[in-house]
């Protein structure tokens, strides 16, 4: 497989299979993402958007090596041009990958935000007193249990993580759910500042609205795949500069466009459809699209998973 | 600060309360119990003596239990004495009730003491063990042990290490607290001790697997929790977790466990205590009970009660003073 040697993080054909069993006590193999590709370089913000259950959390924990136990992955993913492997992976865990997560959930119940966003260090007092600031967190959030955060502080409190990390790449899980509106800007300007001293970010999110705004690229997650990777403007274009159906009705489902939700509902893990993923619910299916996966395609600066996408 | 206290003193007001009428309510089923039984424990206590008593002797017991009043003034009767402190007097060992449990508790408490701690260290560093390689060789390994251990009888077990311990091996005394022959004066802490070491081991045994399944079940529980994956996701490896987040999320339900253990240590020291004739609390309400003595056995059978109460209320009050969530809820 080519690699470019200059992104940062780049994967192609992950899939990911959770190891269940039935009510009959047999193994069944649960496949909840299916050839995925992405990548984003130094400097870029790519955001991931995709409606809840598409993957996205997971594809975060595959990235750092932190799926369950009854996981298993194929594909590949490369980092920095290396083959990602679960050395590489530990190592940069706390280095080079910075996860922002995506509740309070991830902070431990029983400790103080201080130590969960660097500890007692000097250096880091310093560095964490002016990012709380820039955040609009009180001054004493640090010797808060999380339990004792509002949810847009525990929002900020994570996403703070980042800024406060060194990491050459970010992923942040939908970290704007729950903050104001100024505050959910403070913290995609920070996220952009951060993208221009050269790291990359991946912007997870369910608001395709806040993805074409603040990113740089698009990557729409569909059932555990990526349909379209697109330029942030061709979504601000419309419908006729996207590339894929499912784009193209996204955007149409907005409500500042016609509002109309798209029919029909994303699939179940364990129940997918043959062929095109999203074809249960496309208006322009054909027989093929239920028969055959439809190949990735480059098309105008982005790329497509559909046989008919122009 | 000063509404800590007062939460505190409200709160040890409530359990008090709840205490007392739980006391209450066992000293009527007791009663009830013993006056239904076909023991007299006036006839009891003359028998017990073996010699004829004088007239005025069997007036004062007599008068103690009631004889010839209605059953609710002789519960009544009975209740005030013990509320003034008169146990009445053992017709087994012919001393005060209050003074035999005195004694004999100072003897249980430090078996159930140290069993308590030995099962408590053992029974955590265990279950933590087990927790971190859960579901590999040496977790199943252990979690097997756990299951046999806990399904066997503490007699079985007790009398088992003292075979082998004792009989055997001669490494420890086959009972009692303290050498037979020597003075109670003279008993050495050395000598009490060596004398423990055995009856407070086979206790430990039968409550440790208890708290190490409990902490095995919830470090786990902890193991696969978001703020463990958070807490890898920024470079901690295994060693920090388990000192990190482990300890800190598992440390205090497991304390918890270990109070209210209490109770069932108080059961299985019945059973240590008669294996090893150990003179406690345990042998010697076998030893009421199979003669009859009533005085005694209704005394151990209050005392008893209240102890695993002021451990049930210490292991809440405990729990609420540690965990900052508990501790806001009740500020
Ligand atoms: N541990 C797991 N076992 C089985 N299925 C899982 C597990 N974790 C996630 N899934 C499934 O994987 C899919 C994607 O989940 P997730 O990545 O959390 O979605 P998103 O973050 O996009 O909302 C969902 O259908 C979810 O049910
Ligand atoms: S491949 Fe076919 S079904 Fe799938 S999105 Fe394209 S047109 Fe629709
Ligand atoms: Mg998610």
């Amino acid at each position: 497989m080519e690699q470019n040697k200059n992104t940062i993080l780049e994967i192609h054909d992950l899939s990911i299979s959770f190891r269940m069993y039935d009510s009959r006590f047999e193994q069944t193999e649960l496949k909840v993402i299916s050839d995925l590709y992405l990548s984003v370089s130094p400097g870029e913000i790519v955001a991931v958007a995709g409606a809840s259950g598409s993957g996205k959390s997971l594809l975060a924990s595959a990235v750092l090596g932190l799926l369950p136990a009854n996981a298993s992955l194929s594909g590949h993913i490369h980092y920095k041009g290396q083959e990602l492997t679960p050395e590489l992976q530990k190592n940069l865990r706390g280095g080079g990958i910075a996860l922002v997560p995506q509740s309070v959930e991830f902070l431990d119940p029983l400790m103080k935000v201080r130590s969960q966003t660097g500890g007692r260090d000097k250096a880091k007092t310093a560095e964490r007193t002016r990012v709380f600031k820039r955040l609009g967190l009180p001054d004493d959030t640090e010797n808060l249990y999380p339990f004792e955060l509002s949810g847009g502080m525990a929002r900020r409190v994570l996403v703070s993580t980042a800024m406060l990390s060194s990491a050459e790449l970010i992923i942040a899980d939908e970290p704007t759910p729950g903050m104001s509106l100024e505050q959910s800007l403070q913290a995609l300007t920070m996220f952009r500042e951060l993208a221009r001293e050269g790291r990359a970010i991946i912007l997870i999110t369910h608001d395709i609205d806040l993805a074409f705004e603040f990113a740089d690229r698009v990557a729409v997650f569909y059932a555990g795949t990526t349909v379209e990777t697109a330029p942030a403007s061709d979504f601000k274009q419309g419908p006729r500069a996207l590339r894929h159906p499912y784009s193209k009705a996204l955007w149409e489902a907005l409500p500042q466009n016609s509002f109309r939700p798209i029919p029909g509902s994303q699939p179940y893990p364990g129940d997918l459809p043959k062929g095109c993923l999203f074809a249960p619910r496309c208006p322009m299916r054909t027989a093929e699209c239920m028969e055959h996966v439809p190949p990735v395609r480059q098309i105008r600066g982005g790329e497509v998973r559909c046989f008919y996408g122009s | 600060m000063r509404g800590r206290f007062f939460n505190l003193c409200s709160a040890l007001i409530k359990n008090g309360m709840k205490i007392l009428s739980l006391l209450l309510a066992v000293s009527i089923i007791a009663f009830v119990l013993v006056t239904l039984s076909p023991i007299d424990p006036v006839q009891q206590y003359i028998l017990g003596l073996g010699t004829a008593i004088s007239q005025e002797q069997r007036e004062e017991i007599e008068e103690y239990w009631g004889v010839g009043e209605p059953p609710v003034e002789c519960y009544i009767n009975w209740l005030t004495n013990v509320l003034r402190g008169d146990l009445g007097v053992s017709s087994l060992y012919r001393r005060p009730v209050a003074d035999i449990i005195g004694e004999r508790f100072l003897s249980s408490l430090a078996l159930m003491v140290s069993s308590w701690l030995l099962s408590g260290i053992i029974g955590f560093s265990i279950g933590c063990l087990m927790g971190m390689r859960h579901g590999r060789f040496l977790d199943r390994f252990l979690k097997k042990v756990c299951y046999i251990l806990s399904s066997v009888p503490t007699f079985w077990l007790g009398l088992v290490l003292l075979l082998v311990f004792s009989v055997w091996l001669g490494w420890f005394p086959i009972g009692f607290s303290s050498p037979i022959g020597v003075l109670s004066g003279d008993v050495t802490f050395g000598q009490r001790l060596y004398h423990l070491v055995l009856p407070a081991f086979t206790l430990s045994l039968m409550s440790f697997p208890n708290i190490a399944l409990h902490t095995r079940q919830k470090l786990v529980e902890v193991l696969e929790s978001d703020y463990v994956l958070f807490a890898r996701a920024r470079g901690e490896g295994n060693w920090d977790i388990l000192r990190r987040h482990g300890i800190r999320n598992i440390l205090m339900p497991a304390v918890t466990l270990q109070f209210t253990s209490f109770a069932e240590l108080f059961g299985g020291s019945v059973m240590a205590e008669n294996v090893f004739s150990y003179p406690g609390l345990g042998s010697a309400v076998a030893a009421a009970g199979l003669n009859s003595d009533v005085p005694l056995l209704l005394g151990i059978t209050l005392f008893s009660t209240l102890f695993v109460c002021v451990g049930n209320m210490v292991a809440d009050l405990l729990y609420a003073a540690i965990d900052p969530r508990v501790r806001e809820a009740v500020e």
